[in-house]
């Protein structure tokens, strides 16, 4: 535990909260988005808000990869277990997660369906090499940083001639979420909501670099600053944001450098640029269709598209009724006010994928927030 | 699914592959998406890829915060596959 102590320790977590106190002015509320669940749960975990003055609030946003899928690509993943017979791979946090009429991935394993929790791609390779005779797909859901391994695995499917391999691709792309939310008429000006600036997120960031946030933040005139994981790093990153507020500036700063750089790991780039190309339009959960927001297979590796493999139904697919994840998901709701949150619904008990995932808001006003009113939870 | 935790490269093997340790867990893993990875070196680990190179220092004081919040032991059990 040598290291621990000077990311926790309690003197610099004074005095950044001193300087953040004395820089924050009473005339001025901030309201920052922390886009990532890492974030969030940094945030509760740590008590971090309490630390802050009562004008600088935490805004909590749809960087949760589990959380963001809309529930008609989870019922499709369903369908391709169920109706096709295939081998359906997919990382641990899909399992749990209710689609329509509340079926899940554990429901359809259940009732017999050959549903697998893998690690990582390589794993679901294994099981495609093992399993000639029998179609294998894996689920690829998650943001930049989940993206390249299932570049690789693709890459390698092809190489190798692994023909009963594909992959159901829902990658999708951050940068285009913070400019979509920005859209949103509830954070218009003189909309309900309010977003001054962005905690910029950490393990993705150090794939695709600090660079792909300078559109938006120019565009927005919103300040994002890159931040680790730590609690100390959470809180110097509110500092440099407030900074850039008071002095009206909109830049991309980073304070995860022990990490990140401007260009980030281009060779992983490279990696997905030749797999996979932008969709036009993305459905997320409670930010809708999204526009250049995902990847698809590009192409020349159609062969491993399980969306050209299988022909899967149109369906109407539905939330579950009452369940506010979508205005969670958007910042303009909070956890404690969905009626469902920690009465039918629980992280035993999910109703909406907030709750399932360990990244999820839900999840962290359930471990962390229970005990407090809704505006000390905010 | 999204942490990525940090490992010591033990060897480097054919096809962009390398055995890693994390708290004595040791694991293949893959490191197509670095260049120039070597025993020794200490990386951050994603879904079975290292992702980035770090050192050992920041390797240290990763495991010790992710340990500290009680998400190491997940990590471990997913990475050891009785997740």
């Amino acid at each position: 535990m040598r290291y621990i102590s000077e990311f926790r320790d309690p003197a610099l977590a004074r005095t950044l909260a001193t300087a953040i106190q004395k820089e924050a002015q009473p005339v001025r509320s901030y309201h920052f988005m922390e886009f990532c669940g890492g974030h969030t749960h940094a945030i509760f975990r740590y008590g971090v808000q309490d630390l802050m003055p009562p004008n600088v609030r935490f805004v909590h946003g749809p960087g949760c990869p589990v959380c963001v899928l809309p529930v008609r690509r989870l019922d499709d993943a369903v369908e391709l277990a169920e109706k096709h017979g295939v081998i359906l791979c997919t990382y641990g946090d899909m399992m749990r997660v209710p689609g329509t009429g509340r079926r899940s991935l554990i429901r359809a394993k259940a009732d017999g369906a050959d549903i697998r929790m893998v690690y990582s791609t390589l794993d679901a390779l294994h099981i495609a090499r093992d399993n000639p005779g029998r179609q294998v797909v894996f689920f690829a859901i998650g943001f930049e940083t989940t993206t390249p391994p299932t570049a690789v695995a693709i890459k390698l499917a092809q190489a190798e001639g692994l023909r009963n391999f594909s992959v159901f691709c829902n990658h999708v792309l951050t940068p285009a979420a913070i400019g979509h939310i920005l859209d949103a008429p509830e954070f218009a000006p003189g909309g309900t909501g309010r977003i001054d600036g962005f905690l910029g997120p950490s393990h993705v960031s150090a794939v695709i670099g600090s660079q792909p946030y300078e559109a938006a933040a120019q565009k927005y005139q919103k300040p994002v600053v890159i931040a680790g994981f730590e609690p100390l790093d959470v809180m110097q990153s509110v500092l440099m944001l407030i900074r850039q507020v008071n002095a009206g500036r909109a830049e991309v700063e980073n304070q995860y450098t022990r990490i990140v750089t401007r260009h980030g790991n281009r060779k992983a780039q490279a990696l997905v640029a030749e797999v996979l190309e932008m969709r036009d339009s993305f459905e997320w959960r409670g930010l809708g269709e999204v526009p250049h927001s995902a990847l698809r297979i590009r192409d020349s590796f159609a062969d491993f598209d399980a969306e050209t493999r299988f022909t899967i139904t149109n369906k109407l697919s539905r939330e579950v009724k009452s369940c506010e994840c979508p205005a969670i998901l958007r910042g303009v709701r909070k956890p404690t006010e969905c009626k469902l949150f920690g009465t039918v619904c629980t992280p035993d008990n999910p109703m909406g994928a907030c709750m399932v995932s360990s990244e999820g808001a839900c999840a962290a006003y359930w471990s962390y927030g229970r005990q407090r009113s809704p505006q000390d939870a905010a | 699914m999204c942490l990525a935790i940090p490992a010591k490269v033990l060897s480097v093997e054919p096809d962009d592959m390398a055995l890693v340790s994390v708290e004595n867990v040791k694991k293949r893993i893959s490191t197509a998406l670095l260049d120039g990875v070597k025993p020794g070196d200490y990386v951050l680990v994603h879904v079975g890829y290292a992702l980035h190179q770090l050192s050992e220092e920041e390797a240290a004081r990763t495991l010790s915060l992710m340990a500290e919040a009680g998400v190491l032991q997940e990590e471990l059990a997913e990475i050891r596959g009785d997740a």
